[in-house]
C-alpha cells in the first residue's frame, strides 16, 4: 500500500470520525444533561438529509438546503421535546427507549409515506465537485474536505459553548445538579426544549452533510445512530471531549480496519479466502474495541467514575 | 383464583382455540399466524427472565433469536447437501431432527448470551441497553458480511424439519409442538420465579446493596437470568426459522430486539403471560393493521406511545391492576 492511498485513506477515517462527532455530541449531551436516552436521534439525522435533499432539489440552493436541514431538525427536535420527551426525564431508562422506539417507528413510516420507499439524491455542490490537490501531491475530493474543515469547526464551536458561555456554564451545571440550578433561578425547562433542540440541528447537519456522498433514505439514521452509542460508550456517557476523541477513534479503526486487514490476512490465507475473513472481522472491529475498552474503563475513556 | 391467573387461562385458551377454529374452517393461514405468535411468545418469555424479573434492559437478544435461526438453517443445510460441518478433528453432520436443532440452538445462544453478559452486566443502566445493542450490531455485521451461510441473502431449508412420530408439515401439528414448548418455557419461568434464585433475582433488581449486604453477588445472578434468557429465545429463534424454512440476517436486526421488547409491554413487563398476550396482539395488530395500510407502522409506534406514557403495566397490567407488582 502506498504512502498516499494510506493518507488518503485516513483522511477517509478522520471525516467519518467528524460526522460521527456531530451525531454524538447531540446524545451526549442529551444524556448527560437530562438522563435520556434518546434512540429516534437517527430519525432526527434522517430529516435533516431529507430536508435538505427536497430543499437543495426545489431551490437549487446547497447551502440553503444546510440551513433549512439545520432548522427543520432544530424544530422537530424542540417540537417532540416539548410534547413527549419531557413526559420521560423521570422515568426509568425502558420507558424511555421504548417512547423513542416509538417515535422512531412513526418518523420512519411518516418519511416513507411523505417521499415514498425509493431513495433521494443529494448533489455535491458545483464549487466542491472536484478534486483538490493537498500539499505533497495528495488528490481528495473537495467536498469530503470541507466535510472535515466544517466539522471540526462546529467541534471548535460546542466547545467554546459549553466551556466559555453562560449557556454552557448552565448546561454544565445542569449535568452536575439540576434540583440547584433551579433554585437558583434557571428555568430549567427550557433549557432542556434547547439543549434538545441543539443536539437534533447537530444531527440533522450531520444528516445533510452525508446525505450529498450517500443515498437518502428511509432508515439512514439507525446504523448511525448505533455507531454514535459505540463512540459515547467508549468516550464516557455526558462527556464531549469523550464524544471527539471517540468519534475519531471509531472513524480511524472503521476505516483503516476495512483498508488493513484483508491485506493484512492476504498475508498469510489464500487471496478468496482472506477477502472474507479480513471484511468479517472488520465490520466487527469496532464493537471489538469498544468491548476492550469497556473490560479496561467500564464507565469509558472520559466517563465520570 | 386471581384475576391475573383469569386472564392468563383465557390467552391460553384463545391462542389454542383459534388454530383449533382455523383447523375446521380450513384457513392454514391462520395457523401459521398463531404459530408465529406462540413462537414470538417464546421469545418474549425468554426476555422477560431478563428484562421484567433481572431489569437487564436488553436491547440485543436479537442476537440469541438470530443464533437459533443460524443453528438451525446451517445444521438443515448440511444435512440437505450431504456435506459434513467439519471433519478434522472430529466428523461434525448435519441433522434435520428437530431435537438435536433445539438442542444445538439452545446451547449456542446461551453460550453468546454467556460471552456478552459477562462484558455487558460490568456496566449497567444506559450503558448496559447501548452495549447490548452494539453487540448485536456486530453479530448482525457479521452474518451480513460472512458469505459462507448465504451472507445478506439468507439460507433456505427445502423442508421443515423432523419430529419423531409427528409430521411437522402439517401446520397444526407444528403449531401444537410449538404450543407445547411455550407452555413448557411458561412452566419453567414459573419454578424459576418462584424458586430461591428467582427471588434473589428479583432483590437484585429492587435493592442492589441490601443483596450485596446479604452476601449474594448480584453479578452472578443476572448473568445466570440472562444466560437462561438468552437459551430460551435462542430456541424460539430455531423454531421461527423453521416455520418459515429461511434464516437471514433480518432475525439478527436490532429492529427485531425492539419487537421483542415491545411483546413484553403490550403484555406487562415482569408479568408470567405479559409476552403472550403481548405477542397475539401484535400479530393480531400486524395482521389487520398491515392489510388496512402499507405503513401500519405509525399505528404500531403511536400505540406504544400511549402504553409507554399513560398506560404502565400493559394490557395485563389495565385488567388485573397492580396487585402482582412488587414495586
Amino acid at each position: 500500500m502506498t504512502t498516499l492511498l494510506f493518507i488518503e485513506q485516513m483522511l477517509n477515517g478522520l471525516q467519518f470520525g467528524v460526522m460521527l462527532f456531530l451525531m454524538s455530541a447531540g446524545l451526549t449531551l442529551v444524556f448527560g444533561v437530562m438522563g435520556l436516552i434518546n434512540l429516534a436521534h437517527g430519525s432526527l439525522f434522517m430529516i435533516g438529509a431529507f430536508t435538505a435533499a427536497a430543499v437543495a432539489a426545489a431551490t437549487g440552493s446547497f447551502v440553503l438546503a444546510l440551513m433549512a436541514s439545520l432548522a427543520a431538525a432544530a424544530i422537530a427536535g424542540a417540537l417532540i421535546e416539548l410534547t413527549i420527551i419531557r413526559r420521560l426525564y423521570d422515568r426509568d431508562h425502558l420507558d424511555q427507549v421504548l417512547a423513542t422506539f416509538a417515535l422512531i417507528l412513526i418518523f420512519s413510516e411518516g418519511t416513507r409515506w411523505m417521499f415514498g420507499s425509493f431513495p433521494l439524491f443529494l448533489d455535491v455542490p458545483k464549487v466542491l465537485a472536484g478534486p483538490v490537490t493537498l500539499p505533497g501531491g495528495i488528490e481528495y475530493p473537495a467536498y469530503r474536505l470541507s466535510i472535515i474543515l466544517i466539522g471540526l469547526l462546529v467541534a471548535a464551536g460546542m466547545f467554546a459553548l459549553i466551556n466559555r458561555t453562560r449557556v454552557g456554564i448552565r448546561i454544565r451545571a445542569g449535568e452536575a445538579d439540576r434540583e440547584m440550578i433551579a433554585a437558583l433561578g434557571v428555568d430549567i425547562a427550557k433549557l432542556y426544549t434547547f439543549v434538545f433542540a441543539l443536539g437534533a440541528a447537530l444531527a440533522g447537519f450531520a444528516g445533510a452533510l452525508v446525505g450529498a456522498i450517500q443515498s437518502v433514505q428511509v432508515g439512514m439514521g439507525e446504523p448511525v445512530l448505533i455507531l454514535a452509542f459505540v463512540v459515547i460508550v467508549i468516550g464516557g456517557i455526558g462527556s464531549i471531549k469523550g464524544a471527539f476523541v471517540g468519534a475519531l477513534l471509531v472513524g480511524f479503526t472503521d476505516t483503516m480496519g476495512r483498508v488493513l486487514l484483508p491485506q493484512i490476512f492476504a498475508l498469510f490465507l489464500e487471496p478468496s479466502a482472506a477477502v472474507s475473513v479480513g471484511s468479517a472481522l472488520a465490520s466487527m472491529l469496532i464493537y471489538i474495541l469498544m468491548a476492550g475498552v469497556l473490560v479496561f474503563r467500564p464507565r469509558g475513556l472520559y466517563g465520570v467514575t | 383464583m386471581t384475576r391475573e391467573t383469569l386472564i392468563n387461562v383465557a390467552a391460553l385458551a384463545v391462542l389454542l382455540a383459534v388454530p383449533l377454529w382455523a383447523l375446521m374452517a380450513d384457513e392454514p393461514f391462520i395457523i401459521t399466524l398463531a404459530t408465529r405468535a406462540a413462537i414470538f411468545a417464546l421469545a418474549g418469555v425468554g426476555l422477560n427472565l431478563a428484562l421484567g424479573s433481572g431489569g437487564l434492559v436488553s436491547l440485543g437478544h436479537a442476537v440469541f433469536f438470530g443464533i437459533g435461526g443460524y443453528a438451525m438453517g446451517i445444521l438443515a443445510s448440511h444435512a440437505q447437501s450431504y456435506e459434513p460441518i467439519m471433519e478434522a478433528p472430529f466428523l461434525i453432520e448435519g441433522t434435520k431432527s428437530m431435537p438435536m436443532i433445539w438442542l444445538v440452538a439452545m446451547v449456542t445462544s446461551a453460550l453468546a448470551a454467556l460471552a456478552i453478559g459477562a462484558l455487558s452486566l460490568r456496566t449497567s443502566g444506559v450503558y448496559f441497553i447501548m452495549i447490548t445493542l452494539a453487540f448485536g450490531q456486530m453479530i448482525y455485521y457479521f452474518a451480513i458480511s460472512w458469505p459462507a451461510y448465504g451472507g445478506e441473502d439468507g439460507l433456505s431449508i427445502y423442508v421443515r424439519n423432523e419430529f419423531p412420530g409427528l409430521n411437522t408439515l402439517v401446520p397444526m401439528q407444528f403449531f401444537g409442538l410449538c404450543f407445547a414448548i411455550l407452555c413448557l418455557a411458561l412452566l419453567l419461568m414459573n419454578a424459576i420465579h418462584k424458586s430461591a434464585f428467582g427471588l434473589a433475582l428479583s432483590a437484585a433488581r429492587q435493592n442492589e446493596t441490601r443483596v450485596l449486604s446479604v452476601g449474594m453477588k448480584p453479578y452472578h445472578l443476572r448473568l445466570v437470568a440472562f444466560v437462561i434468557s438468552g437459551a430460551v429465545t435462542g430456541l424460539a429463534g430455531a423454531l421461527f426459522a423453521d416455520l418459515n424454512r429461511f434464516v437471514s440476517p433480518t432475525m439478527l436486526s436490532w429492529q427485531m430486539s425492539g419487537e421483542i421488547i415491545i411483546f413484553i409491554i403490550i403484555g406487562g413487563v415482569g408479568r408470567l403471560f405479559g409476552p403472550v398476550i403481548g405477542a397475539m396482539i401484535f400479530i393480531l395488530l400486524e395482521h389487520t393493521l398491515g392489510g388496512l395500510s402499507e405503513f401500519w407502522h405509525v399505528y404500531l409506534g403511536a400505540l406504544l406511545l400511549g402504553i409507554v406514557l399513560f398506560a404502565k403495566g400493559g394490557v395485563i397490567g389495565a385488567f388485573a391492576g397492580r396487585e402482582k407488582a412488587h414495586d
